[in-house]
């Protein structure tokens, strides 16, 4: 199953190689990374997205809770959450073609944000699922560059993970 | 020097350099003594080292220099400091880290660097030592702003010593310990990520307690944690309120009496084989501060594969890493075992013993003590001459082994021992830390004729320094292990494991030691005692059986119960 870690870690030069390693010199898998300040400029947060069954993800929490600059783990897939992700894609695109391109972007709610005589460049956000469907969709057509954000998540309603993180404490039970 | 001016003409503040910031740091840690080699990123630390009531062990190469900060740890439970210069010196320091790392021993490591502006630039002996020892510290610093170093040296001892302890790196660019800047202590710790210990679960205790009074069959496995936490009481009086067995690993030696008759020694790959037995029969495993080394467990399949388990640990990753474990609990092994200790019953399970008993009359520990020196012999001698009372450094290989299965350890922070890493070159360096830390005791470094050529330079320290530790070289002119596995399990193809070796005698007298040889056997006693009257570094080359064989031996791989010897 597939899991997305919420990390809080001090803004600290290093603090992503910290990370990185330890994800690889202890074999875990990153599907998607995802690195942005917060609403405090001293703190990061990291999206990651990994899978694993329960012992796999017991163990990557542990190991991460042992890195100093990590303040607090959620796995945001435990609770209702909501996830973007945001996508450039550059599609060929001639003169005849054109059309039925801005077509999919219409039913997708994507939006053009360059064209060029041959190529559009389509901006997309959405879910996996949503991103995935656009994807195939447009693959006729010739995708000659796609580039992705890697997913952030943020848990529904009230709560936030944020707050509240001078104490590291695991959500899972 | 700009900040210098004006710190002489500013009267009003006292202003110190960085480097002077840095010592009284370490000193307000209660630090007297730090190991370390000078270069020229350092030089401004060592210039305040000049003044510094700090005692400094000058080492003979920073790999030393690093061990011997880490023998003194071990034997005093206080944490070592080392300092090195940047660059080379630096990264001489990483297997003293790793080695550290992996035995959970406090270290605070400074190093120079070069200057901030010359950062990233590949400047002369510029190395990215806190990129590099990442994986291998607990947590590492590189000080960007001079503000920031007392803070950085209270956080680096303060993670280094409390919890599951290990090394911490400092590194410290030149122009920081250059510069001028007001001290105002104490500063205070900002670390909102790090919590040292986890809460131990109340419940957890109860069901430990449960699973204690149901079992008929229970062993103890200590390890290092014991010896970490200071819970030998507590490890015997559990022991002993069972009347349960109590098996060590390596690094657990010395955390319960080993003349004691519920102890069996060593387990894993060249445990006893009443205690490998035990772990393959028993009912319920009590872990205590262990982590399940492969070395410990073998064949993960088939260890205590009959038994729950219990696993007292103070580090959460720990638990579930390497086996299942039915009973989880975090925390500090002394607090935890008190706890457990409150609520406990005794629970004699009298026909449990009684077959150990028997295994350990049926297979005891045995080599045939005729013809030449035999290694295991100069293990007990040294036990015999020393009643049992030495502080024991170990290199690594077959010496080590037999160290830990024939030298009776009664007390903790007596065995130091390079455990998880296998450190080659560990002992002699770390035997001048443990003299360093405990002036009036009996040091001796068992080594064997390979692992001593791997720090050989740190016998002049241990005689520039006055320092009476005994090395005991045992002499089989083979990398004695190496030769072992080549010959059960590579066809006897001795491939590059035979040693020409110098004239240790000769060697130890150019460095101003004591170098005494023993060819046989009636000369050993008088030799070892001999060594330690003279109260000098003394090197003995003990020329021992060439082909003996670490007995029994759990083949890599293989299962507990079915050990070779």
């Amino acid at each position: 199953m597939k899991h997305i870690l919420s990390v809080l870690v001090e803004n600290n030069p290093g603090v992503l190689t910290r990370i990185a390693g330890l994800f690889s010199r202890r074999g875990f898998n990153i599907d998607s990374l995802a690195v942005g300040m917060t609403e405090n400029s001293s703190v990061s947060r990291m999206t990651i997205v990994v899978e694993g069954d329960e012992r796999y993800l017991e163990q990557l929490n542990k190991q991460l809770h042992k890195l100093v600059d990590v303040i607090k783990i959620s796995d945001i897939t435990r609770d209702a959450y909501v996830d973007r992700e945001l996508v450039l894609i550059k599609v060929s695109a001639d003169a005849a073609r054109r059309a039925e391109i801005m077509q999919l972007v219409d039913i997708f709610r994507a939006r053009i944000v360059d064209v060029s005589p041959k190529t559009l460049t389509i901006e997309i956000t959405g879910n996996d699922g949503k991103i995935i469907a656009f994807e195939d969709s447009l693959r006729p057509f010739g995708i000659k560059e796609l580039v992705r954000t890697g997913k952030i998540a943020m848990l529904r309603g009230k709560k936030a993970s944020t707050k509240n993180h001078t104490n590291k404490e695991e959500e899972e039970s | 020097m700009g900040d210098l001016q004006e710190g002489m003409t500013d009267m009003t503040e006292i202003k110190l350099s960085g480097a002077e910031i840095l010592l009284k740091s370490i000193e307000a840690e209660g630090v007297d003594t730090i190991f370390g080699y000078p270069g020229g990123m350092a030089l401004p630390i060592y210039d305040a080292l000049y003044d510094s009531g700090i005692r400094h062990i000058l080492g003979r190469h920073e790999q030393g220099v690093a061990h011997a900060a880490d023998g003194y740890a071990r034997a005093t439970g206080r944490p070592g400091v080392c300092l090195a210069t940047s660059g080379p010196g630096a990264t001489n320091l990483v297997t003293g880290l790793a080695n550290a790392f992996m035995d959970s021993i406090p270290i605070v490591a400074i190093t120079g660097q070069v200057t901030r502006p010359s950062l990233g630039r590949d400047s002369f002996q510029e190395a990215d030592i806190t990129g590099i020892t990442m994986p291998i510290t607990k947590h590492n610093f590189l000080v960007k702003e001079p503000a920031e170093l007392a803070r950085t040296v209270k956080e680096a001892f303060y993670i280094a010593t409390t919890g599951r302890p290990g090394p911490v790196l400092i590194d410290v660019p030149s122009d920081i310990s250059l510069s001028q800047i007001d001290y105002e202590p104490p500063y205070e710790i900002n670390l909102p990520g790090y919590k040292p210990a986890p809460d131990t679960d109340a419940r957890q205790i109860n069901k430990a307690a449960e699973a204690i009074a149901d079992a008929r069959r229970p062993l103890i496995y200590a390890g290092g944690g014991v010896i970490i936490s200071g819970a030998h009481d507590e490890l015997l009086r559990l022991a002993e309120t069972l009347a349960a067995p109590v098996t060590c690993t390596l690094m657990g030696m010395g955390g319960f009496p080993g003349s004691h008759p519920l102890f069996l020694g060593m387990l894993g790959m060249h445990g006893t084989k009443y205690a490998n037995f035990a772990v393959s029969e028993c009912d319920l495993l009590i872990a205590v501060g262990a982590r399940f080394d492969n070395r410990v467990t073998g064949k993960l399949e088939t260890f205590a594969s009959k038994a729950k388990i219990i696993h007292i640990d103070i580090d959460p990753a720990e638990i579930g890493k390497n086996v299942k474990v039915d009973i989880p609990i975090e925390g500090d092994v002394k607090a935890v075992l008190d706890q457990l200790l409150a609520v406990l019953r005794p629970n004699l399970a009298e026909a449990w013993r009684e077959k150990i008993n028997a295994w350990k009359k049926e297979y005891p520990l045995k080599y045939c003590n005729s013809g030449n020196i035999k290694p295991q012999y100069v293990i007990e001698e040294i036990y015999n001459i020393t009643g049992g009372n030495a502080r024991i450094t170990t290199e690594v290989g077959q010496h080590q082994m037999w160290a830990a299965q024939y030298y009776s350890f009664s007390k903790p922070r007596s065995f130091i021992t390079s455990g998880g890493l296998g450190t080659m070159g560990f002992g002699l360096p770390a035997a001048i830390g443990v003299q360093v830390g405990c002036p009036d005791e009996v040091v001796f470094d068992i080594a064997g004729d390979g692992s001593i050529q791997m720090n050989i330079q740190e016998l002049c320290t241990a005689v520039n320094y006055d320092l009476p530790i005994n090395v005991a070289i045992l002499n089989n002119g083979y990398l004695g292990l190496v030769r072992q596995w080549q010959e059960m399990f590579y066809n006897r193809r001795y491939s590059h494991s035979e040693l020409f070796n110098p004239d240790f005698v000769k060697l130890a007298d150019a460095y101003g030691a004591v170098g005494i040889r023993v060819t046989r056997k009636e000369e050993l006693a008088p030799a070892l005692q001999r060594a330690i009257q003279l109260k000098k570094p003394v090197m003995l080359d003990i020329i021992v059986d060439k082909e003996d064989n670490v007995l029994p031996i759990v083949p890599p791989g293989g299962s507990l119960d079915k050990m070779l010897g």
